[in-house]
Protein backbone atom coordinates (compact mmCIF):
# COMPACT_ATOMS: atom_id res chain seq x y z
CA UNK A 1 0.00 0.00 0.00
CA UNK A 2 1.46 3.41 -1.13
CA UNK A 3 1.93 6.29 1.16
CA UNK A 4 3.16 9.19 -0.76
CA UNK A 5 1.65 12.36 1.75
CA UNK A 6 3.41 10.77 5.29
CA UNK A 7 5.85 8.16 3.34
CA UNK A 8 9.13 9.36 5.30
CA UNK A 9 7.84 11.15 8.17
CA UNK A 10 9.42 10.48 11.26
CA UNK A 11 7.68 8.01 13.79
CA UNK A 12 9.00 10.85 16.43
CA UNK A 13 7.36 13.35 14.14
CA UNK A 14 10.55 15.17 13.56
CA UNK A 15 10.36 17.69 10.63
CA UNK A 16 12.10 16.41 7.37
CA UNK A 17 13.96 19.47 6.69
CA UNK A 18 16.15 20.16 3.00
CA UNK A 19 18.50 17.51 2.82
CA UNK A 20 16.60 14.32 3.61
CA UNK A 21 13.77 15.39 1.73
CA UNK A 22 15.90 15.83 -1.50
CA UNK A 23 17.35 12.92 -0.47
CA UNK A 24 13.57 11.18 -0.60
CA UNK A 25 13.03 12.49 -4.21
CA UNK A 26 11.89 16.00 -2.90
CA UNK A 27 11.72 18.88 -5.56
CA UNK A 28 12.39 16.62 -8.23
CA UNK A 29 8.07 17.37 -9.31
CA UNK A 30 9.22 20.98 -9.23
CA UNK A 31 11.97 20.53 -11.48
CA UNK A 32 9.58 18.59 -14.12
CA UNK A 33 6.90 21.46 -13.30
CA UNK A 34 8.87 24.47 -14.27
CA UNK A 35 9.67 22.47 -18.13
CA UNK A 36 5.68 21.67 -18.15
CA UNK A 37 2.94 24.34 -19.18
CA UNK A 38 0.56 25.65 -16.50
CA UNK A 39 -2.34 24.54 -18.36
CA UNK A 40 -0.23 21.07 -18.64
CA UNK A 41 -0.63 20.77 -15.17
CA UNK A 42 -3.97 22.25 -14.90
CA UNK A 43 -5.34 18.90 -16.74
CA UNK A 44 -3.29 16.77 -14.43
CA UNK A 45 -4.46 17.64 -11.69
CA UNK A 46 -7.93 18.02 -13.27
CA UNK A 47 -7.20 13.93 -14.53
CA UNK A 48 -6.15 12.93 -11.18
CA UNK A 49 -9.79 13.45 -10.11
CA UNK A 50 -8.12 15.15 -6.93
CA UNK A 51 -11.10 16.86 -4.73
CA UNK A 52 -10.00 19.41 -1.79
CA UNK A 53 -9.26 17.75 1.21
CA UNK A 54 -10.49 20.66 3.66
CA UNK A 55 -13.75 19.48 3.82
CA UNK A 56 -16.02 20.15 0.89
CA UNK A 57 -14.60 18.02 -1.65
CA UNK A 58 -14.16 20.59 -4.50
CA UNK A 59 -12.33 19.72 -7.37
CA UNK A 60 -9.36 20.71 -7.31
CA UNK A 61 -8.36 21.07 -11.14
CA UNK A 62 -11.76 22.55 -11.93
CA UNK A 63 -11.63 25.04 -9.03
CA UNK A 64 -7.80 26.26 -10.75
CA UNK A 65 -9.11 26.38 -14.26
CA UNK A 66 -11.58 29.43 -12.98
CA UNK A 67 -8.13 31.73 -12.86
CA UNK A 68 -7.96 33.74 -15.44
CA UNK A 69 -4.90 32.91 -17.44
CA UNK A 70 -2.32 34.43 -19.84
CA UNK A 71 -1.08 38.07 -20.69
CA UNK A 72 -4.23 40.08 -20.21
CA UNK A 73 -4.61 38.67 -16.64
CA UNK A 74 -4.45 40.32 -13.61
CA UNK A 75 -1.30 40.64 -11.20
CA UNK A 76 -0.47 39.72 -8.52
CA UNK A 77 -2.29 36.58 -8.45
CA UNK A 78 -2.03 34.62 -5.20
CA UNK A 79 -2.19 31.10 -3.95
CA UNK A 80 -3.08 30.86 -0.29
CA UNK A 81 -2.50 27.41 2.07
CA UNK A 82 -4.93 27.10 4.22
CA UNK A 83 -3.72 25.45 7.89
CA UNK A 84 -6.61 26.86 9.85
CA UNK A 85 -7.28 23.83 10.59
CA UNK A 86 -9.64 24.95 13.79
CA UNK A 87 -13.09 22.29 13.35
CA UNK A 88 -12.77 20.29 16.51
CA UNK A 89 -11.79 16.73 16.30
CA UNK A 90 -9.76 17.51 13.46
CA UNK A 91 -5.93 17.09 13.66
CA UNK A 92 -4.50 15.98 10.20
CA UNK A 93 -2.61 18.76 8.63
CA UNK A 94 -0.83 19.04 12.27
CA UNK A 95 0.97 15.96 11.04
CA UNK A 96 1.87 17.82 7.67
CA UNK A 97 2.93 20.76 8.51
CA UNK A 98 5.14 19.62 11.35
CA UNK A 99 6.32 16.37 9.54
CA UNK A 100 7.07 16.92 5.72
CA UNK A 101 6.88 21.05 5.42
CA UNK A 102 9.47 20.94 2.38
CA UNK A 103 6.30 18.51 0.53
CA UNK A 104 3.97 21.47 1.34
CA UNK A 105 5.90 24.26 0.10
CA UNK A 106 7.23 22.36 -3.53
CA UNK A 107 3.63 21.36 -4.06
CA UNK A 108 2.74 25.22 -3.51
CA UNK A 109 4.96 26.03 -6.10
CA UNK A 110 4.18 24.06 -8.40
CA UNK A 111 0.22 24.93 -7.70
CA UNK A 112 1.45 28.32 -8.14
CA UNK A 113 3.24 28.28 -11.56
CA UNK A 114 0.20 26.60 -12.33
CA UNK A 115 -2.15 29.40 -11.69
CA UNK A 116 0.84 31.97 -13.19
CA UNK A 117 0.62 33.33 -9.47
CA UNK A 118 2.81 35.74 -8.13
CA UNK A 119 2.68 35.37 -4.18
CA UNK A 120 1.60 32.50 -2.32
CA UNK A 121 0.63 32.70 1.75
CA UNK A 122 0.84 29.69 4.46
CA UNK A 123 -1.91 30.78 6.35
CA UNK A 124 -1.32 28.54 9.86
CA UNK A 125 -3.55 29.07 12.88
CA UNK A 126 -1.69 30.81 15.70
CA UNK A 127 -1.63 27.85 18.52
CA UNK A 128 0.28 25.91 15.52
CA UNK A 129 3.89 27.44 17.63
CA UNK A 130 5.80 24.93 16.63
CA UNK A 131 4.39 24.22 12.96
CA UNK A 132 4.98 27.55 12.10
CA UNK A 133 8.70 27.79 13.07
CA UNK A 134 9.06 24.66 11.31
CA UNK A 135 7.57 25.81 8.02
CA UNK A 136 9.36 28.82 8.44
CA UNK A 137 12.98 27.44 8.54
CA UNK A 138 11.79 25.02 5.58
CA UNK A 139 10.64 28.27 3.76
CA UNK A 140 14.25 29.66 4.22
CA UNK A 141 15.86 26.38 3.09
CA UNK A 142 13.37 26.32 0.01
CA UNK A 143 14.75 30.04 -0.47
CA UNK A 144 18.31 29.47 -0.41
CA UNK A 145 18.28 26.22 -2.93
CA UNK A 146 16.65 28.90 -5.27
CA UNK A 147 13.13 26.77 -5.15
CA UNK A 148 11.81 30.02 -4.26
CA UNK A 149 12.46 33.92 -5.13
CA UNK A 150 13.24 35.16 -8.65
CA UNK A 151 13.62 32.70 -11.70
CA UNK A 152 13.46 29.43 -9.79
CA UNK A 153 15.87 26.80 -10.88
CA UNK A 154 16.72 28.84 -13.82
CA UNK A 155 13.35 28.93 -15.33
CA UNK A 156 11.60 32.71 -16.22
CA UNK A 157 8.92 31.71 -13.00
CA UNK A 158 9.45 33.86 -9.93
CA UNK A 159 7.22 33.32 -6.91
CA UNK A 160 7.59 34.94 -3.34
CA UNK A 161 6.13 32.77 0.04
CA UNK A 162 5.03 34.01 2.97
CA UNK A 163 3.78 32.77 6.23
CA UNK A 164 0.94 34.25 8.26
CA UNK A 165 0.30 32.91 11.41
CA UNK A 166 -3.18 33.72 12.62
CA UNK A 167 -4.47 34.83 16.00
CA UNK A 168 -7.92 32.16 16.55
CA UNK A 169 -10.96 32.24 14.86
CA UNK A 170 -13.16 29.26 13.15
CA UNK A 171 -14.17 31.76 10.45
CA UNK A 172 -10.67 31.95 9.58
CA UNK A 173 -10.99 28.58 7.87
CA UNK A 174 -13.68 29.58 5.45
CA UNK A 175 -12.24 30.67 1.82
CA UNK A 176 -13.00 33.97 2.24
CA UNK A 177 -12.96 35.05 5.76
CA UNK A 178 -9.53 33.50 5.63
CA UNK A 179 -9.04 36.62 2.79
CA UNK A 180 -10.21 39.15 5.41
CA UNK A 181 -7.92 37.45 7.59
CA UNK A 182 -5.07 37.78 5.27
CA UNK A 183 -6.00 41.65 4.66
CA UNK A 184 -5.87 42.13 8.27
CA UNK A 185 -9.74 42.60 9.11
CA UNK A 186 -12.01 40.85 10.59
CA UNK A 187 -12.82 37.33 9.45
CA UNK A 188 -16.11 37.89 8.23
CA UNK A 189 -17.09 36.25 5.23
CA UNK A 190 -18.04 37.40 1.76
CA UNK A 191 -20.52 37.56 -0.65
CA UNK A 192 -19.75 35.33 -3.49
CA UNK A 193 -19.67 35.79 -6.77
CA UNK A 194 -17.60 37.28 -7.17
CA UNK A 195 -15.36 34.16 -6.73
CA UNK A 196 -11.49 34.45 -5.33
CA UNK A 197 -10.48 32.94 -8.45
CA UNK A 198 -11.63 36.13 -9.98
CA UNK A 199 -11.13 38.78 -7.20
CA UNK A 200 -9.40 37.44 -4.26
CA UNK A 201 -7.06 38.91 -1.56
CA UNK A 202 -6.48 42.40 -2.21
CA UNK A 203 -9.30 42.52 -5.47
CA UNK A 204 -6.72 39.94 -7.54
CA UNK A 205 -7.27 36.24 -8.52
CA UNK A 206 -6.82 33.89 -5.86
CA UNK A 207 -6.61 30.07 -4.95
CA UNK A 208 -6.90 29.09 -1.72
CA UNK A 209 -6.27 25.20 -1.03
CA UNK A 210 -6.35 22.84 2.22
CA UNK A 211 -2.63 22.06 3.29
CA UNK A 212 -3.13 17.52 2.40
CA UNK A 213 -4.28 18.84 -1.20
CA UNK A 214 -1.08 21.37 -1.78
CA UNK A 215 0.94 18.30 -0.64
CA UNK A 216 -0.34 15.55 -3.11
CA UNK A 217 0.76 17.55 -5.85
CA UNK A 218 4.17 17.13 -5.94
CA UNK A 219 3.14 13.11 -6.07
CA UNK A 220 0.82 13.74 -8.86
CA UNK A 221 3.31 15.51 -10.91
CA UNK A 222 5.55 12.60 -10.24
CA UNK A 223 3.15 9.67 -11.05
CA UNK A 224 1.01 10.93 -12.97
CA UNK A 225 -3.18 11.01 -12.73
CA UNK A 226 -3.73 7.28 -13.26
CA UNK A 227 -1.30 6.73 -10.51
CA UNK A 228 -3.31 8.87 -8.43
CA UNK A 229 -6.67 7.48 -9.46
CA UNK A 230 -5.42 3.98 -8.41
CA UNK A 231 -4.40 4.79 -5.13
CA UNK A 232 -8.25 4.99 -4.48
CA UNK A 233 -10.34 2.02 -3.86
CA UNK A 234 -13.37 3.67 -5.10
CA UNK A 235 -12.01 5.81 -8.08
CA UNK A 236 -11.93 9.15 -6.29
CA UNK A 237 -8.39 9.43 -7.22
CA UNK A 238 -5.53 9.59 -4.40
CA UNK A 239 -5.47 8.62 -0.58
CA UNK A 240 -6.53 10.13 2.60
CA UNK A 241 -5.07 11.32 5.89
CA UNK A 242 -7.91 9.59 8.27
CA UNK A 243 -8.26 9.83 11.75
CA UNK A 244 -9.97 8.55 14.93
CA UNK A 245 -10.17 10.31 18.43
CA UNK A 246 -12.44 9.54 21.45
CA UNK A 247 -12.20 6.39 23.92
CA UNK A 248 -10.79 4.47 20.83
CA UNK A 249 -8.16 1.88 21.93
CA UNK A 250 -5.42 3.66 19.58
CA UNK A 251 -6.81 7.38 18.59
CA UNK A 252 -4.32 8.76 16.03
CA UNK A 253 -4.03 9.61 12.27
CA UNK A 254 -3.42 6.75 9.16
CA UNK A 255 -2.81 7.38 5.67
CA UNK A 256 -5.30 5.03 3.53
CA UNK A 257 -6.42 4.96 0.07
CA UNK A 258 -9.33 6.85 0.09
CA UNK A 259 -12.68 4.70 -0.11
CA UNK A 260 -11.32 2.69 3.22
CA UNK A 261 -14.11 1.72 5.15
CA UNK A 262 -14.52 3.25 8.62
CA UNK A 263 -14.72 -0.15 9.67
CA UNK A 264 -10.74 -0.29 8.88
CA UNK A 265 -10.30 2.63 10.36
CA UNK A 266 -11.75 2.40 13.20
CA UNK A 267 -11.81 -1.37 14.08
CA UNK A 268 -8.31 -2.29 12.48
CA UNK A 269 -6.54 0.95 12.89
CA UNK A 270 -7.90 2.34 16.07
CA UNK A 271 -8.28 -0.91 17.66
CA UNK A 272 -12.05 -0.27 18.39
CA UNK A 273 -13.48 0.43 21.37
CA UNK A 274 -11.68 1.01 24.56
CA UNK A 275 -12.71 -2.15 27.57
CA UNK A 276 -16.01 -1.95 28.74
CA UNK A 277 -17.22 0.58 26.20
CA UNK A 278 -19.68 0.39 23.42
CA UNK A 279 -19.85 2.36 20.20
CA UNK A 280 -23.08 4.88 20.07
CA UNK A 281 -21.81 6.56 17.07
CA UNK A 282 -19.38 8.56 15.37
CA UNK A 283 -18.66 11.98 13.42
CA UNK A 284 -17.15 11.03 10.20
CA UNK A 285 -14.92 14.09 9.04
CA UNK A 286 -15.21 16.36 12.20
CA UNK A 287 -18.08 18.53 14.40
CA UNK A 288 -19.70 19.63 11.11
CA UNK A 289 -20.54 16.29 9.56
CA UNK A 290 -23.71 14.45 10.41
CA UNK A 291 -23.87 11.38 12.88
CA UNK A 292 -23.46 8.04 11.82
CA UNK A 293 -23.62 4.60 13.53
CA UNK A 294 -22.52 1.08 13.77
CA UNK A 295 -24.76 -0.18 10.56
CA UNK A 296 -22.55 2.39 9.02
CA UNK A 297 -19.19 0.60 9.32
CA UNK A 298 -19.15 -0.77 5.95
CA UNK A 299 -19.45 2.11 4.53
CA UNK A 300 -16.51 3.31 2.12
CA UNK A 301 -14.84 6.59 3.79
CA UNK A 302 -14.94 8.99 0.37
CA UNK A 303 -16.56 11.98 -0.99
CA UNK A 304 -19.71 9.95 -2.64
CA UNK A 305 -20.50 7.14 -0.22
CA UNK A 306 -20.77 9.04 2.79
CA UNK A 307 -23.05 11.42 0.99
CA UNK A 308 -25.21 8.85 0.22
CA UNK A 309 -26.20 7.43 4.23
CA UNK A 310 -26.92 10.92 4.99
CA UNK A 311 -23.46 12.50 6.19
CA UNK A 312 -20.31 14.02 5.16
CA UNK A 313 -16.49 12.72 5.17
CA UNK A 314 -15.96 16.37 6.05
CA UNK A 315 -11.86 15.63 6.51
CA UNK A 316 -12.19 12.91 7.05
CA UNK A 317 -10.90 12.80 10.97
CA UNK A 318 -14.07 10.82 12.85
CA UNK A 319 -15.05 11.49 15.92
CA UNK A 320 -16.18 8.58 18.15
CA UNK A 321 -18.96 8.56 21.01
CA UNK A 322 -18.95 5.82 23.11
CA UNK A 323 -22.32 4.96 25.04
CA UNK A 324 -21.01 6.17 28.19
CA UNK A 325 -21.03 9.78 26.69
CA UNK A 326 -24.00 11.54 26.68
CA UNK A 327 -25.38 12.14 23.63
CA UNK A 328 -26.48 15.65 24.86
CA UNK A 329 -23.78 17.06 26.50
CA UNK A 330 -21.89 15.86 23.68
CA UNK A 331 -24.14 17.79 21.18
CA UNK A 332 -23.86 20.64 23.37
CA UNK A 333 -20.18 21.12 23.44
CA UNK A 334 -20.33 21.16 19.50
CA UNK A 335 -22.71 23.40 19.58
CA UNK A 336 -21.10 26.18 22.45
CA UNK A 337 -18.32 25.69 19.88
CA UNK A 338 -20.29 27.15 16.68
CA UNK A 339 -22.11 29.93 18.35
CA UNK A 340 -19.17 31.18 20.28
CA UNK A 341 -17.41 30.70 16.61
CA UNK A 342 -20.06 32.55 14.63
CA UNK A 343 -18.66 35.50 13.71
CA UNK A 344 -21.90 37.58 14.01
CA UNK A 345 -22.04 38.67 10.46
CA UNK A 346 -25.49 37.65 9.31
CA UNK A 347 -28.45 37.15 11.99
CA UNK A 348 -29.67 33.60 11.62
CA UNK A 349 -26.20 32.47 12.64
CA UNK A 350 -25.60 35.11 15.61
CA UNK A 351 -28.95 34.68 16.94
CA UNK A 352 -30.25 31.43 16.54
CA UNK A 353 -26.83 29.21 17.17
CA UNK A 354 -26.67 30.88 20.54
CA UNK A 355 -30.29 30.10 21.12
CA UNK A 356 -29.56 26.42 20.15
CA UNK A 357 -26.82 26.27 22.68
CA UNK A 358 -29.06 27.58 25.57
CA UNK A 359 -31.76 25.17 24.56
CA UNK A 360 -29.46 22.01 24.36
CA UNK A 361 -28.38 23.15 28.23
CA UNK A 362 -31.26 23.85 29.41
CA UNK A 363 -31.96 20.03 28.12
CA UNK A 364 -28.74 19.26 29.36
CA UNK A 365 -28.96 20.17 32.54
CA UNK A 366 -32.73 19.13 33.26
CA UNK A 367 -34.90 22.06 32.72
CA UNK A 368 -35.94 21.60 29.00
CA UNK A 369 -39.14 20.93 27.77
CA UNK A 370 -40.79 19.01 25.31
CA UNK A 371 -41.39 21.78 22.84
CA UNK A 372 -37.77 22.62 23.10
CA UNK A 373 -37.00 19.27 20.30
CA UNK A 374 -39.86 21.48 18.51
CA UNK A 375 -37.76 24.52 19.14
CA UNK A 376 -34.09 22.55 18.42
CA UNK A 377 -35.97 20.86 14.92
CA UNK A 378 -36.95 24.54 13.97
CA UNK A 379 -33.43 26.01 13.91
CA UNK A 380 -32.46 23.07 12.28
CA UNK A 381 -34.25 23.72 9.21
CA UNK A 382 -34.24 27.57 9.14
CA UNK A 383 -29.69 27.71 10.00
CA UNK A 384 -29.59 25.14 7.21
CA UNK A 385 -28.30 25.20 3.90
CA UNK A 386 -29.33 28.66 1.83
CA UNK A 387 -31.05 30.34 5.17
CA UNK A 388 -27.22 31.85 6.31
CA UNK A 389 -24.41 33.82 4.50
CA UNK A 390 -22.04 30.52 4.78
CA UNK A 391 -21.77 27.31 5.55
CA UNK A 392 -21.06 27.47 9.25
CA UNK A 393 -24.23 27.30 10.49
CA UNK A 394 -25.65 24.75 8.18
CA UNK A 395 -22.42 22.88 9.57
CA UNK A 396 -23.80 23.60 13.04
CA UNK A 397 -27.05 22.21 11.94
CA UNK A 398 -25.41 18.56 10.73
CA UNK A 399 -24.37 17.22 14.53
CA UNK A 400 -27.95 18.68 15.58
CA UNK A 401 -30.25 17.20 13.56
CA UNK A 402 -28.81 13.60 13.10
CA UNK A 403 -28.56 13.27 16.94
CA UNK A 404 -32.31 14.21 17.25
CA UNK A 405 -32.82 11.36 14.46
CA UNK A 406 -30.70 8.88 16.38
CA UNK A 407 -31.08 9.82 20.03
CA UNK A 408 -34.07 11.28 20.25
CA UNK A 409 -35.09 9.00 23.41
CA UNK A 410 -31.98 10.21 25.48
CA UNK A 411 -33.24 13.68 24.49
CA UNK A 412 -36.91 13.20 25.99
CA UNK A 413 -35.31 10.87 28.79
CA UNK A 414 -33.77 13.98 30.10
CA UNK A 415 -36.55 16.39 29.44
CA UNK A 416 -39.18 13.74 31.50
CA UNK A 417 -36.60 12.59 34.43
CA UNK A 418 -36.00 16.34 34.40
CA UNK A 419 -31.53 15.57 34.78
CA UNK A 420 -28.95 14.18 33.21
CA UNK A 421 -29.00 10.26 33.33
CA UNK A 422 -25.61 10.31 32.78
CA UNK A 423 -24.50 12.17 35.21
CA UNK A 424 -24.13 10.50 38.95
CA UNK B 1 4.83 55.37 22.40
CA UNK B 2 6.47 51.81 20.10
CA UNK B 3 9.26 51.13 20.89
CA UNK B 4 12.27 51.39 18.23
CA UNK B 5 11.90 47.85 18.11
CA UNK B 6 8.68 46.98 17.68
CA UNK B 7 8.73 49.51 14.97
CA UNK B 8 11.58 48.06 12.96
CA UNK B 9 9.37 44.45 13.50
CA UNK B 10 5.91 45.86 11.77
CA UNK B 11 7.74 47.60 8.75
CA UNK B 12 9.05 44.34 8.27
CA UNK B 13 5.25 42.80 7.68
CA UNK B 14 4.86 45.92 5.76
CA UNK B 15 6.95 44.46 3.60
CA UNK B 16 4.66 40.92 3.79
CA UNK B 17 2.00 43.12 1.82
CA UNK B 18 0.89 45.41 -0.52
CA UNK B 19 -1.00 47.88 1.94
CA UNK B 20 -0.09 48.57 5.71
CA UNK B 21 -3.48 48.10 6.96
CA UNK B 22 -3.17 44.53 5.82
CA UNK B 23 -0.26 44.21 8.36
CA UNK B 24 -2.96 45.10 11.27
CA UNK B 25 -2.75 41.63 12.81
CA UNK B 26 0.59 40.84 12.49
CA UNK B 27 1.42 44.28 14.21
CA UNK B 28 -1.09 43.85 16.94
CA UNK B 29 1.08 40.84 17.92
CA UNK B 30 4.79 42.61 17.92
CA UNK B 31 3.25 44.89 20.48
CA UNK B 32 1.70 41.92 22.22
CA UNK B 33 4.93 39.70 22.18
CA UNK B 34 6.69 42.96 23.82
CA UNK B 35 4.45 43.95 26.07
CA UNK B 36 1.72 40.81 26.99
CA UNK B 37 -1.18 42.99 25.97
CA UNK B 38 -2.59 45.86 24.11
CA UNK B 39 -3.29 49.08 25.92
CA UNK B 40 -5.61 51.76 24.80
CA UNK B 41 -2.41 53.91 24.51
CA UNK B 42 -0.71 50.98 22.12
CA UNK B 43 -4.19 50.53 20.03
CA UNK B 44 -3.77 54.67 19.21
CA UNK B 45 -0.19 54.19 18.07
CA UNK B 46 -0.33 51.14 16.22
CA UNK B 47 -3.54 53.06 14.34
CA UNK B 48 -1.48 55.68 13.17
CA UNK B 49 0.98 53.73 11.53
CA UNK B 50 -1.28 51.28 10.47
CA UNK B 51 -2.82 54.11 8.74
CA UNK B 52 -5.98 53.74 9.66
CA UNK B 53 -9.13 54.54 12.44
CA UNK B 54 -8.00 53.50 15.69
CA UNK B 55 -11.95 51.81 16.10
CA UNK B 56 -11.27 49.97 12.87
CA UNK B 57 -8.29 48.16 14.66
CA UNK B 58 -10.22 47.52 18.02
CA UNK B 59 -12.97 45.87 15.48
CA UNK B 60 -10.12 43.74 14.71
CA UNK B 61 -8.59 42.97 17.95
CA UNK B 62 -11.90 42.41 19.66
CA UNK B 63 -12.38 39.57 16.77
CA UNK B 64 -9.81 37.28 16.96
CA UNK B 65 -9.31 35.11 20.28
CA UNK B 66 -5.22 35.55 20.74
CA UNK B 67 -5.27 39.18 21.13
CA UNK B 68 -5.73 40.60 24.71
CA UNK B 69 -7.37 44.18 25.12
CA UNK B 70 -6.92 43.60 28.99
CA UNK B 71 -3.54 42.59 30.90
CA UNK B 72 -3.11 39.15 31.07
CA UNK B 73 -0.48 37.14 33.14
CA UNK B 74 3.03 36.57 32.74
CA UNK B 75 1.81 32.87 31.38
CA UNK B 76 -1.13 32.20 29.04
CA UNK B 77 -3.05 28.36 30.18
CA UNK B 78 -5.25 27.84 26.90
CA UNK B 79 -7.67 24.99 27.90
CA UNK B 80 -8.80 22.78 24.70
CA UNK B 81 -12.71 22.34 25.61
CA UNK B 82 -14.00 20.87 22.52
CA UNK B 83 -15.10 17.82 21.87
CA UNK B 84 -12.33 15.32 21.61
CA UNK B 85 -11.19 16.84 24.94
CA UNK B 86 -14.43 17.04 26.01
CA UNK B 87 -14.94 12.92 26.08
CA UNK B 88 -11.39 12.23 27.65
CA UNK B 89 -12.27 14.40 30.48
CA UNK B 90 -11.85 18.59 29.90
CA UNK B 91 -13.86 19.68 32.79
CA UNK B 92 -11.55 17.61 35.14
CA UNK B 93 -8.95 19.28 34.12
CA UNK B 94 -10.56 23.03 34.07
CA UNK B 95 -11.20 22.03 37.60
CA UNK B 96 -7.79 21.16 38.64
CA UNK B 97 -6.73 23.97 37.02
CA UNK B 98 -9.33 26.20 38.47
CA UNK B 99 -8.87 25.05 41.93
CA UNK B 100 -4.29 24.63 42.01
CA UNK B 101 -4.68 28.65 40.73
CA UNK B 102 -8.16 29.63 42.38
CA UNK B 103 -9.53 31.41 39.29
CA UNK B 104 -12.18 30.62 36.65
CA UNK B 105 -11.77 31.23 33.04
CA UNK B 106 -11.22 34.91 31.76
CA UNK B 107 -9.19 35.39 35.33
CA UNK B 108 -5.62 35.75 35.94
CA UNK B 109 -3.90 34.70 39.31
CA UNK B 110 -3.74 37.16 42.01
CA UNK B 111 -0.15 36.78 41.86
CA UNK B 112 -0.09 37.69 38.00
CA UNK B 113 1.74 34.69 37.17
CA UNK B 114 -1.05 32.59 35.14
CA UNK B 115 -4.32 33.74 32.93
CA UNK B 116 -6.37 31.36 32.19
CA UNK B 117 -8.60 30.73 29.08
CA UNK B 118 -10.93 28.47 26.95
CA UNK B 119 -9.66 27.98 23.26
CA UNK B 120 -11.41 25.88 20.86
CA UNK B 121 -9.44 22.39 19.09
CA UNK B 122 -5.80 22.61 20.01
CA UNK B 123 -5.73 20.58 16.94
CA UNK B 124 -4.36 17.24 18.76
CA UNK B 125 -7.70 15.27 19.43
CA UNK B 126 -5.35 11.91 19.48
CA UNK B 127 -3.76 12.66 22.88
CA UNK B 128 -6.99 14.66 25.05
CA UNK B 129 -7.40 16.06 26.77
CA UNK B 130 -4.65 18.71 26.32
CA UNK B 131 -3.91 22.53 26.87
CA UNK B 132 -1.21 24.69 25.93
CA UNK B 133 1.13 27.11 28.29
CA UNK B 134 2.56 29.91 26.46
CA UNK B 135 4.31 28.06 23.24
CA UNK B 136 3.86 24.57 24.75
CA UNK B 137 1.47 21.58 24.26
CA UNK B 138 0.63 19.35 26.98
CA UNK B 139 -1.24 16.58 26.26
CA UNK B 140 -2.97 13.43 27.41
CA UNK B 141 -3.19 15.23 30.58
CA UNK B 142 -5.06 13.52 34.22
CA UNK B 143 -5.93 15.92 37.02
CA UNK B 144 -3.01 14.35 38.86
CA UNK B 145 -0.69 16.02 36.60
CA UNK B 146 -1.49 19.66 36.23
CA UNK B 147 0.48 20.92 39.70
CA UNK B 148 3.78 19.65 38.46
CA UNK B 149 3.37 20.96 34.39
CA UNK B 150 2.46 24.15 36.54
CA UNK B 151 5.75 24.04 38.62
CA UNK B 152 7.90 24.83 35.25
CA UNK B 153 6.32 28.19 34.38
CA UNK B 154 7.30 30.62 37.26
Amino acid sequence: METPLTQHIRQDGAPLYLKEYEQTGGYEALRKAVTMQPKEIMDLVKDSGLRGRGGAGFPTGMKWSFVPMGDKAPHPKYLVANGDEMEPGTFKDRLLIEGKPHQLIEGMIISAYAIEADVAYIFIRGEYTEGSAIVQKALSEAYEAGYLGKNILGSPYSLEMHIHTSVGRYMCGEETGLLNALEGKRATPRAKPPFPQSSGLFGKPTIVNNIETLSCIPHIINNGAEWFKKLSLTGEGGTKIYGASGKVKRPGLWELPLGTTVREILIDRAGGMRDGLKLRGFLPGGASTDFLTEEHLDVNMDFTAVGKVGSRMGTGTIIVMDDKTCPVGFVHNLEYFFAQESCGWCTPCREGLPWVEKTLRSIEEGTGQMEDLDILDFHTKYLGPGNTFCALAPGAMEPLQSALKYYRDDFIKHITEKRCPWRS
Amino acid sequence: MLSEEERKEIEEEFKLYPHKQAAAIEAMKVVQKHRGWLSDESMQDLARMLEISVEDLDGVATFYNLLYRSPVGRHIILVCNSISCYILGYNEIYQALSNVLGIRFGETSPDGRFTLLPVPCLGTCDHAPAMMIDKDLHRDLTPETIGKILEAYK
